[in-house]
């Protein structure tokens, strides 16, 4: 019997192990550095609040830790879309100044593989900008590190919250280089075909309600012939 | 006594590892396509949305009674022209399958943009651009983008207008129907006849 005993204790104690070799594991830290950072184009940012409560609305299945904004909106509870995520939200450019509008749609990826630290949301972007255009951006996200560096932390805390300055890009594919593809629709970006990512800076989490402070950067890649729309 | 210790060790890790493995971590529900085929080789799938029962949200400047109750549309003159609108997507089985946003702007720099994107989330979205002015009670459009089961399509979408006239309903009820008419970029673009779009 005590044998027994100590082959169960082996057993949880092995399943701590591999979870925390998992969890701590370097390999699967993914790099910080945008893509698009050595690219040579100009670039259109998009900022944005990641908090619900700051959309013009924001729903889920009403299940999740983060509450739908506002109180009333419809729920997302029907079996295909469960697990999908809905926002609007106004967008800011690199002046702060509002720049138009968009919309996000997300829902977990079947990739997503927790032994390569891959935490995947296959995801597209609306993105309405009043005298400018319009366009679709086309992302698959991996939160991993935002899950292993904020949201862990937050749950472990005894506060249920995590403070303090993350950055990183959740953009991974499906471009080669781990950026997202940009489909352009009117105006000046008609017939535009580029790449974006999308960033997120945390400052404040909640383990009960989410993101507490937590700002977003699309950065769009512009060709040449978009290059003036970011141009004060 | 520690070689069962060990040998626990090693069988929680291996079974750790295994399940990771091997159990997905994320396993969407999916309804079957309705997809009919269409004479000239490619595929079509009736959408609808139900209104008012499926509208998320509509948003435009102005508006007295903005759907969700609660939901304060951004008072910017650069919004002025826009109403936004977000639906649940259901098939032709009345079932929902996805969701979906509308955008209709009267933009004096981009003249009249009507786009919708749909998404249903075990198969892909849908980005596309529909024509300014309405023909026989609806719009065509085309497909601007598609991705992952969408992504190597073109073709047609269009929209109309299905008012509910049965003698219980009230002003406004109805449904959004959506037909899209896609073929694989694999076949020759010439066997694919495209409707007039944007």
């Amino acid at each position: 019997m005590k044998y027994l005993l100590t082959l169960l204790l082996g057993i949880v104690s092995g399943a701590f192990v591999a979870i925390g070799l998992l969890y701590f594991n370097p390999l699967t830290s993914e790099s910080r550095i945008s893509p698009l950072s050595v690219s040579d184009s100009q670039q259109l940012s998009l900022g944005f609040s990641a908090v619900a409560g700051d959309a013009i609305i924001y729903t889920n299945d009403g299940e999740s830790r983060v509450p739908p904004y506002p109180e009333r909106v419809l729920q997302l509870w029907e079996a295909s879309i469960r697990d999908t995520d809905a926002m609007v939200t106004m967008l800011r450019n690199g002046r702060n100044e509002t720049a138009g509008i968009g919309v996000k749609f997300s829902s977990p990826s079947e990739s997503t593989r927790l032994l390569n630290g891959e935490v995947l949301e296959h995801s597209v972007w609306y993105v309405y900008l009043p005298g400018q255009g319009t366009m679709l951006i086309e992302q698959t996200e991996n939160h991993w590190n935002f899950l292993r560096e904020i949201v862990v932390p937050a749950h472990w805390n005894s506060g249920d919250s995590w403070r303090g300055n993350w950055n990183g890009t959740i953009t991974s594919g499906p471009g080669a280089l781990g950026t997202g593809w940009v489909h352009g629709g009117s105006g000046v970006f008609r017939d535009l075909e580029s790449e974006a990512i999308e960033m997120l800076k945390a400052t404040a989490y909640s383990a009960e309600t989410g993101p507490v402070a937590v700002d977003g950067q699309i950065i769009v890649d512009l060709p040449a012939r978009n290059a003036a729309l970011n141009e004060p | 006594m520690i070689k069962a210790y060990i040998s626990g060790m090693v069988l929680g890790v291996v079974a750790v590892i295994t399940a990771l493995y091997f159990v997905p971590a994320v396993d969407l529900s999916r309804e079957a396509s309705i997809i009919s085929v269409t004479p000239n080789g490619g595929n079509s799938e009736v959408f609808h949305v139900n209104v008012p029962m499926d509208r998320i949200m509509i948003g435009a400047a102005g508006m007295e009674n903005p759907v969700p109750e609660g939901m304060r549309w951004p008072d910017e003159a650069l919004l002025a022209g826009t109403r936004a609108e977000l639906f649940k997507l259901r098939n032709s089985r009345d079932t929902v399958v996805g969701v979906a946003s509308r955008f209709a702007a009267r933009d004096a720099e981009l003249g009249d943009v009507v786009e919708w994107v749909l998404h249903l989330p075990a198969r892909g979205s849908v980005y596309a651009k529909m024509s300014a002015a309405p023909t026989n009670g609806g719009r065509v459009g085309r497909l601007r983008a598609g991705t992952r089961e969408f992504g190597d399509l073109l073709g047609n979408i269009s929209e109309r207008w299905i008012a509910d006239d049965s003698p219980n309903a009230t002003t406004g009820t109805g449904k959004i129907e959506l037909v899209t008419r896609f073929v694989s970029t694999q076949v020759d673009d010439d066997d694919f006849e495209t409707e007039p779009g944007p």
